[in-house]
């Protein structure tokens, strides 16, 4: 589904990815851990498309598409999702007008027919029902006054609404409380199938007990220094990331 | 230069004293309009090399030969008005054409005792005393050209009172329609809304015009609020695209009094509106709200005054404009808080989004504070459409031009959802939406 071959990208002078490889396949959850300052975030908003970033060599190809190619909405389109680490509040713009105007535009890229009004709002109800969100979501502005939790859940709704193939969760764990993690946790669970790939970008092993992946990486100085099973992510909060930087360094101290 | 300003001086007098509106005639008033065409001979147009005036030129206004139109009621019908009409959300309707009264196209509800509701006209000629009393007591001339023209030249407009303790619930659209002919025609609107204490109702006034002829609507409109009363008031101009707009709103409000204005600004080649307010007894509360959307080479100008004269006043003020194309904006917002205006609370705020390079805005908030307990704010933002909420959208698949139409309309529409009758803030809302492509929510 996901090829990332040596994929490079700075912002300003600065390079942040320094030669990512990643395959996802369908059905996969794949978790990208690492430190702050990793590249982890970077690699998931230049996924997204966002323009502040420079690709600056490497590809990436999304369901045989050049993803590099595409803008940011012609991503979406293509079935790619950000939740982003930090949801942008939009005033002015409710979520039941945002979501059935994100809904259709892709609808429309696929030459499906749009949801009218009454369709829109079955669906939403549907998935507000099994992601145990309350409606009252759906009339407020878009992120506007929500709490962090509520933030990160209305991102899961709004990945839930429009039904990606690979949906790319950037720290969605930061700054939850237990709770509000289970519920985000369990919501991102329910949206796992076989047609679906996940790839969770993490800092802390927690968020893993709830979405167990198949496979972990973990990011050094804009690369993949290591990947592993789900064991490697509990070896991590273990022996914490200095002892992989320090393993990586002996390896290959060009690395670091 | 002079000499083309004088000589265009005499013709605009001329025009008016020649052929005064016939309506507006009473043996009192004719001394205030002497008064005020000897004010607007001596104060002349103004420059731009006047303080107030910097930004908005009045010489397509002095240039173009204006007449009064000789056409009005009976031009129009129902159907030419319906993009304009509230009448069925709201039933009450008072329909003026190219400056006159078109009762055939007016529809006056069932008004309760201590409202009247009609023509200046015919105010002066069935209540002089009440008229008398407040016409052109509030909307001071002596240093306002645009109030003086209007005085002398007085032409028809609403008379609103509604008498102490009455609460009027319907709120009351006054729809000044213009459609010029061949040649440039103006029309000088006057209102008065007077309420006595603890009263309280809605008016919007609504300025709009059919066709693509030059006109003019030079509009003053005073307001006085009794002790307590309480006034909603909206202000819609949506004049053709080649029409010129000046406006004032003169405020005199009483103890406790509170008013509340929300104006919506589309239209017109150059618009200037000026509110100003006197709070002149303690607690009152005003509010002037304004949301102005420019495009091509518009110009839009919003002057406001809130003079805060006694102690425990609150004034709010929230500006937003848009601009487009090559349109350019202007605010001057001046808060006066005088040494006995203790626990004044003044907020004021102009935000502009600048959707082109071409657009400007002159933004210049003005506090003088003279007294030492007061919480007096003002803060101007200019900006363009966040990079953060674009992407944002973006990434959830909207198209880039909807995501920007999107987020246009929702920086407007934290105005528009302030409008409570329900039937006007559904026309705007709409307005908004046609305006950036966007269809409505169903």
């Amino acid at each position: 589904m996901l090829e990332i071959k040596n994929l490079e990208a700075r912002v300003e002078s600065k390079p942040i990815l320094r030669g990512i490889d990643l395959t996802v396949k369908a059905g996969e959850v794949h978790a990208i851990m690492g430190k702050n300052g990793s590249g982890k975030s970077t690699l998931a908003n230049v996924l997204a498309g966002r323009d502040a970033y420079e690709v600056t060599g490497g590809t990436v190809t999304f369901e045989g598409q050049d993803l590099l190619d595409l803008s940011p909405e012609e991503r979406a389109h293509a079935g790619l999702f950000l939740a982003f680490q930090y949801p942008v509040e939009i005033p002015g713009v409710n979520n039941t007008y945002f979501l059935r105007a994100a809904l259709n535009s892709i609808r429309r890229s696929r030459g499906q027919d749009e949801l009218n009004g009454a369709q829109f709002l079955k669906l939403v109800r549907e998935k507000l029902s099994v992601l145990h969100i309350d409606q009252s979501l759906l009339n407020r502005p878009v992120n506007e006054g929500f709490s962090g939790g509520e933030k990160k859940r209305n991102e899961i709704f709004q990945m839930a609404v429009l039904d990606p193939k690979l949906a790319i969760l950037d720290e969605t764990d930061s700054g939850l409380d237990i709770d509000a993690l289970k519920s985000v946790a369990e919501g991102v669970n329910t949206l796992r199938s076989p047609e679906r790939a996940v790839i969770v970008v993490t800092h802390y092993q927690r968020l893993l007990n709830y979405i167990v992946p198949d496979y972990v990486h973990v990011m050094l100085n804009g690369r993949i220094v290591k990947s592993g099973g789900k064991e490697l992510a509990l070896e991590l909060e273990a022996d914490g990331y200095d002892k992989i930087e320090a393993e990586t360094l002996e390896a290959q101290p060009a690395l670091v | 230069m002079t000499d083309v300003i004088d000589s265009s001086y005499n013709s605009y007098l001329t025009a008016f004293t020649e052929t005064p509106d016939s309506n507006i005639s009473a043996d009192w008033l004719e001394p205030v309009r002497e008064d005020a065409r000897r004010a607007f001979s001596r104060i002349g147009f103004p420059t731009r090399r006047e303080e107030d005036w910097r930004y908005f030129s009045v010489s397509p206004i002095v240039e173009t030969p204006f007449k009064r139109a000789t056409e009005g009621p009976g031009t129009l019908d129902r159907a030419a008005l319906a993009p304009y009409s509230l009448e069925g959300g709201i039933g009450t309707q008072l329909v003026f054409v190219n400056g006159a009264y078109d009762a055939s196209l007016s529809t006056i509800g069932e008004l309760p005792t201590g409202v009247t509701l009609t023509t200046l006209a015919k105010a002066i000629a069935e209540q002089p005393e009440l008229v008398k009393q407040h016409l052109a007591q509030t909307a001071k001339f002596d240093n306002h050209a645009f109030v003086a023209l209007n005085t002398a030249a007085m032409g028809d407009g609403v008379f609103f009172h509604i008498a102490r303790n009455v609460v009027f619930e319907t709120p009351i659209h006054l729809l000044f329609v213009s459609q010029a002919g061949a040649e440039a025609t103006v029309s000088h609107p006057r209102n008065l809304f007077i309420a006595d204490e603890n009263s309280q109702a809605t008016l919007i006034e609504s300025y709009v015009g059919v066709g693509e002829n030059v006109y003019f609507t030079n509009a003053v409109t005073e307001v006085v609020l009794g002790a307590n009363a309480v006034i909603d008031h909206y202000k819609v101009q949506r004049e053709s695209a080649t029409a010129f707009h000046v406006a004032t709103m003169e405020l005199t409000l009483g103890r406790t009094a509170n008013f509340t204005s929300h104006a919506v600004t589309l239209g017109g080649s150059a618009s200037r509106s000026d509110v100003n307010a006197f709070l002149g007894a303690e607690g009152i509360v005003c509010t002037l709200n304004c949301v102005y959307y420019g495009n091509d080479r518009q110009v839009i100008d919003n002057h406001t005054s809130i003079d805060h004269a006694f102690p425990h006043c609150d004034s709010h003020e929230i500006y937003k404009g848009i601009l487009d194309g090559k349109s350019r904006g202007v605010f001057n917002g001046k808060i006066f808080v005088r040494e006995d205006a203790q626990k004044t609370d003044a907020k004021q705020t102009n935000q502009t989004l600048l959707l082109s390079d071409d657009a400007q805005i002159n933004t210049k908030p003005q506090l003088e504070i003279f007294a030492d307990d007061v919480k007096c704010t003002h803060g101007a933002t200019v900006g363009q459409l966040s990079d953060e909420a674009l992407f944002y959208l973006r990434t959830r698949g909207i198209p880039v031009a909807d995501a920007r139409n999107l987020l246009t309309y929702a920086f407007a529409s934290d105005i528009v959802s302030r409008i409570k009758v329900d039937a006007l803030r559904t026309q705007i809302d709409r307005l908004l939406l046609a305006q950036n492509d966007l269809e409505g929510v169903s």
